[in-house]
């Protein structure tokens, strides 16, 4: 891993289009400000991983869960 | 075309009815294309099958189905990302995690697929500032109607 050092108000600039400001720095918490591209998507890393969990579970459902809905769709 | 599907087997579909995700979904960053089918006629159930993996198949819903008062701002950003120049051009999905028993069931309110037919361009939003999360009990809420 890259390791830089930057003080309030610094900026890193990431390939051509990408920029990650300091915004500020309060204890352990610190606001960055990033512009990049809107193509580029940026999460919270564990919000980004909850989804990716979410979506593995969703996805690993099992074949017979088709006729369950059936079954259940007439009591909804 | 024909296709093969987890529920549904083999398909014949048209081309153009596939929605494309640039970026896929998380955890399934190479699953590009999708098409949503209708799991019956009176179903609010959907099936977001892969055109790729035959295996990957989603179940998802209309989130309105379930929870009436669902409410997002759709941030600017990917409004420009899916081209979205009119409201009624959307439709709103949310992914299922379906569990036995079916009253188990979880929606994932915290990253809806937003899916635009007119660009024929989707993609799940994961929403930041938002009391969502990634289970709500569908049945429950359903009693609440």
């Amino acid at each position: 891993m890259l390791v830089l050092t930057r003080k309030t108000g610094e900026t890193i600039q990431i390939g051509n289009h990408i920029e990650v400001t300091i915004l500020s720095v309060q204890g352990d918490q610190i606001k960055l400000g990033i512009n990049a591209p809107k193509d580029i998507e940026i999460h919270r890393k564990e919000i980004y991983l909850s989804i990716q969990e979410s979506n593995n579970e969703a996805a690993s459902v099992s074949n017979n869960v088709l006729d369950q809905l059936k079954i259940n769709r007439l009591n909804l | 075309m024909e296709i093969n599907t987890k529920y549904h087997g083999i398909l014949n579909v048209e081309e153009t009815d596939f929605i494309h995700f640039e970026h896929g979904i998380p955890g399934f960053v190479d699953e590009k294309e999708f098409i949503f089918l209708p799991m019956d006629a009176e179903s609010p159930f959907y099936i977001m099958q892969s055109k790729q993996t035959s295996e990957l198949g989603f179940i998802v819903t209309n989130p309105f189905y379930f929870f009436k008062e669902y409410e997002f701002d759709l941030p600017k950003r990917d409004k420009e990302v899916l081209k979205i120049n009119n409201e009624e051009d959307i439709q709103l999905f949310t992914i299922l995690s379906v569990k036995e028993p079916f009253s188990e069931t979880t929606a994932n309110l915290k990253a809806p697929i937003i899916v635009n037919h007119k660009s024929k361009l989707a993609k799940q939003v994961i929403l930041n500032e938002t009391p969502y999360t990634t289970k709500h009990k569908i049945l429950q809420k359903a009693a609440h109607k």
